[in-house]
């Protein structure tokens, strides 16, 4: 996020896309509610009528897929009525007036053909953001997992710099992490594309940083994604370690994921239960658990904090680091006599520059927001305040691109993924834990009524889900939740195995999965 | 709502005989706080809006009739202040024998809630423990909820509308409310329903900042009868990436529950579901308590941590050696803690050379 969390209290104008937050993010949900109650107004777009939509002023139910489509229309809605902050576009960006320029054929009537949403919805949402004194943006991967993810997150950034909404207490652009160290694995360099504290592989000058710093000639080059990785295996990739996730489960297109594992010569998973991924694997090494395991993890808005170990590890069950260097030291290699995750810590501190006024000792009360590039800085709650990170920050000229899979005679539904507020991920631990089945028990794929009926179907009865990958059985919850014509399934059930389904198309820039997408058939069973 | 008395202009008030400054909208309340002048309240969450309703927090002001309730009352330049008199303490001590007298119990377990403690070390405080007052009692406990997380026992509330105020000013979900008026004073659900069949997304708020223990956490509770001291560890939530501060409870060495930290920089002690009670996969019976290894059987066997291991690296120098470098790959988790996603990039950076590392970010 570009701005803390307690910045969500203070918009007067709040645009949610893409992102179910009362479900996925609940406690950060709690501070756009209050600004509600304050008298903030909000905008929602979304496919479906999630919780959060119902408590927008103006919901905009976008066709899945269409993000790019709607912010090109709200651009020109914005530079047509004069609401471009010129002061802030000629100071702080660049290729503002070429874009502006750009967008002078995206009509708000133009993205409603495309979008479904009304235009004169679309102007108002313009309109609004436009006119905010402090805007602020939230999303998360309703955003990102398309194959156009990247110019989604692009086109969000167009709003923000015309606008002026970015750099200040209350506005920015806000992508909500959801897992509760996700910003920390990129933050300590576990990306094909940056050495910890986010230094770009294909700069030689940290390749060699990091060289001297390991005693190893690293490649100054990108590697490959984890996607591509699965594509390669059993040819180029042989062996994989995996730490502590339900690969299997959780990624796109299940059959083309379990036959990559299976064909490698060697998998080592490290996890804290035998998950579906780790019952394919050659060795399963059991790691400690949260609540077992000390360390570090930074959260959506960058903050760094403590985890605390409070009872003592299952089993013979050992830290990730404490395996994993292990392995290390029997290929022979060095660096790893580590003692305790405080040494790890205060290497990367050591290593990073957004980490180096950090360490083990200060970060005890959590009140640090990367970067902190010195021992006496206070933190940087705010991202972008006087200057951007490369100096201006840059408009992209970018246009709308259909999914890589639209609907057609044989698959005539769209299906979107996602998650629900009791349950997370594939349940490894959600599922473990008493009473939350008393909650929620199974799947159910959510259809419209008026397609329950249309469609032959039983609100409560099984039926048939295809696509071009594969089919499975789902059970049906009628719902106006769904907009007529596109259904939602989380993939949180093994039993429900939707990733089956999924994986039509992949961004090129950052390779994430259309998850958010894809054509289906729902068939009585 | 506190705000910071270096800012705006400075007024001055007395405050038990003493001169201190205040800034303008400041509560009686807020300014004795920041003084360090306890006064006692029931009603009262720094959380949400100032209340009024218990009336323990009264204090005298000069010129006034009758004594004001502090967390209401804003402060006005030259006010002048008693927390504490012969008068106050008589009048919070009936008050509280009025509300003992009510209550079947007073001592709960703290396994209850974060504030289950509040009256009882009240009581306590003023010496309030007596059966003084007789008669009619208000609040009825729901045996019919059946949730597995949220006890409704009723019969110790005081209707200090803590539960329907943090549901509806924090959370926003506006769940519970109250029925009925005086000693027909009761809380519950639209309809008087289950809380599952209610706007409820068991978030616990109302658990924890309940003063009796009339709501109470049925998951920590389990650990009751358990002996030995109960703990607190601060840690952070492992669910989605709020990073919501959040307490562990430790009975020995067992994880018994989970209470929110109520001055966590990113939650400032608000939870969801899954932050609140879904914590005892920790403790799960499936969980992995040795390494294995697969036979030539084909299936997955227990083997020693030196077995193990020795058969993870084999296979990684195997690849290295018969297919290169760029044949071995690292995913590193989401989940884990800096130190696992540090040490995974360095496993294939240092051991290898290359770039060869991803994290579960993509899907």
């Amino acid at each position: 996020m570009s701005n803390p969390l307690i910045d969500m209290e203070k918009p007067d104008v709040i645009f949610c896309i893409g992102t179910n937050m009362t479900e996925c993010h609940p406690v950060a949900a709690t501070g756009l509610k209050k600004a509600i109650a304050h008298g903030s107004r909000m905008i929602v777009a979304d496919p479906r009528k999630i919780p959060l939509a119902r408590l927008a002023q103006l919901y905009l139910p976008i066709r899945v897929g269409s993000d790019v489509a709607l912010l090109l229309g709200m651009a020109h809605v914005i530079a047509r009525e004069g609401l471009v902050d010129r002061q802030f576009m000629d100071s702080r960006t660049s290729g503002g007036d070429e874009f502006i320029e750009h967008v002078k054929p995206f009509t708000p009537e133009w993205a409603a053909e495309i979008t479904g949403v009304p235009a004169k919805d679309i102007e108002t949402a313009a309109i609004w953001y436009g006119s905010a004194e402090q805007g602020a943006i939230y999303y998360t991967l309703g955003i990102t997992e398309h194959i156009c993810g990247v110019d989604n997150v692009q086109s969000l950034c167009n709003l923000a710099l015309m606008t002026g909404n970015i750099g200040r207490e209350g506005t920015g652009v806000n992508p909500m992490r959801g897992q509760n160290n996700i910003q920390g694995a990129g933050d300590c360099g576990a990306v094909p594309s940056h050495f910890p504290g986010f230094q770009s592989c294909a700069e030689p000058e940290n390749a060699r940083k990091f060289s001297e710093a390991y005693g190893t000639e690293i490649d100054a080059e990108k590697g490959i994604t984890k996607v591509t990785a699965l594509n390669q295996c059993g040819d180029q990739i042989r062996a994989l370690l995996i730490d502590g996730e339900n690969t299997v489960v959780s990624d796109p297109e299940r059959e083309h994921c379990e036959h990559a594992l299976k064909s490698l010569d060697h998998l080592v998973v490290i996890d804290i239960f035998l998950t579906e991924t780790g019952e394919l694997a050659d060795v399963v090494l059991p790691a400690t658990s949260w609540g077992e395991t000390d360390g570090v993890c930074a959260n959506t808005e960058r903050r760094v904090q403590r985890l605390r170990a409070a009872v003592p590890p299952a089993g013979q069950a050992k830290p990730d680091w404490w395996i994993v260097s292990q392995i290390a030291q029997r290929i022979g290699t060095p660096g790893f006599e580590y003692e305790s995750a405080k040494d790890i810590f205060n290497e990367l501190c050591g290593l990073s520059p957004i980490y180096a006024g950090l360490d083990w000792d200060r970060i005890d009360q959590g009140e640090y927001q990367w970067p902190v590039p010195d021992k006496d800085h206070p933190g940087t709650p705010i991202l972008h305040v006087r200057e951007f990170k490369n100096g201006r920050g840059l408009f992209k000229i970018l246009g709308y691109r259909d999914p890589a899979e639209v609907i057609d005679d044989d698959f005539p539904v769209w299906l979107t993924t996602g998650r629900r507020l009791q349950s997370y991920h594939t349940r490894t631990q959600t599922g473990r834990s008493q009473g939350i089945d008393y909650l929620l028990s199974e799947e159910l794929l959510e259809v419209h009524p008026h397609d329950v009926a249309s469609w032959g179907l039983v609100d409560g009865g099984q039926c048939h889900l295809s696509s071009r990958r594969g089919k499975i059985m789902a059970k049906i919850k009628a719902t106006d939740q769904s907009p007529r014509g596109t259904v939602f399934c989380s993939f949180s059930f093994n039993d429900t195995p939707v990733n089956i389904l999924t994986g039509s198309g992949y961004d090129p820039v950052t390779e994430t999965a259309e998850l958010k997408v894809c054509a289906v058939r729902v068939e009585p069973a | 709502m506190i705000v910071d008395a270096t800012q705006g202009r400075a007024l001055r008030m007395t405050l038990d005989g003493e001169e201190v400054r205040f800034s303008d909208g400041e509560t009686i309340y807020e300014v004795a706080t920041r003084q360090h002048t306890p006064i006692p309240t029931l009603c009262y969450d720094p959380r949400l809006e100032p209340f009024g309703g218990c009336r323990m927090c009264v204090v005298e002001v000069e010129g006034a009739r009758t004594p004001v309730a502090s967390c209401t009352t804003p402060a006005t330049a030259g006010m002048v202040v008693r927390t504490k008199n012969v008068a106050l303490e008589k009048h919070r001590k009936t008050l509280l024998e009025l509300v003992v007298s009510e209550n079947r119990e007073v001592d709960v377990d703290p396994l209850r809630g974060y504030a289950s403690q509040e009256v009882a070390t009240l009581v306590d405080e003023y010496g309030a423990r007596t059966g003084r007052f007789q008669g009619q009692r208000s609040g009825t406990s729901n045996e019919t909820d059946d949730n597995p997380f949220i006890k409704r026992d009723y019969d110790l509330c005081i209707s200090c509308y803590r539960c329907v105020r943090v549901c509806a000013e924090q959370e926003g979900d506006h769940a519970i409310a109250v029925m009925n008026r005086g000693f027909q004073t009761q809380i519950t659900t639209e309809f008087n329903g289950r809380l599952k069949d209610s706007a409820c997304t068991f978030c616990g708020q109302c658990v924890q900042t309940c003063p009796t223990g009339a709501l109470g956490d049925i998951k920590a509770m389990r650990a009751e009868p358990l002996p030995g001291e109960l703990k607190k560890t601060r840690t952070i939530c492992p669910y989605c990436g709020v990073g919501c501060s959040v307490d562990l409870l430790t009975k020995g060495e067992r994880l018994v529950g989970v209470q929110p930290a109520m001055d966590g920089p990113a939650n400032k002690g608000a939870l969801c579901i899954k932050g609140q009670f879904a914590f005892d996969f920790v403790h799960h019976e499936e969980r992995l308590k040795t390494p294995l290894v697969r036979g030539d059987d084909g299936e997955l066997h227990e083997a020693s941590w030196d077995e193990a291991l020795d058969r993870a690296a084999d296979g990684f120098r195997r690849a290295r050696e018969e297919h290169g470098r760029y044949s071995i790959y690292g995913v590193a988790s989401g989940r884990a803690p800096h130190e696992a996603a540090y040490t995974m990039q360095k496993f294939i950076r240092a051991g290898f050379g290359t770039n060869y590392i991803d994290n579960c970010s993509r899907a």
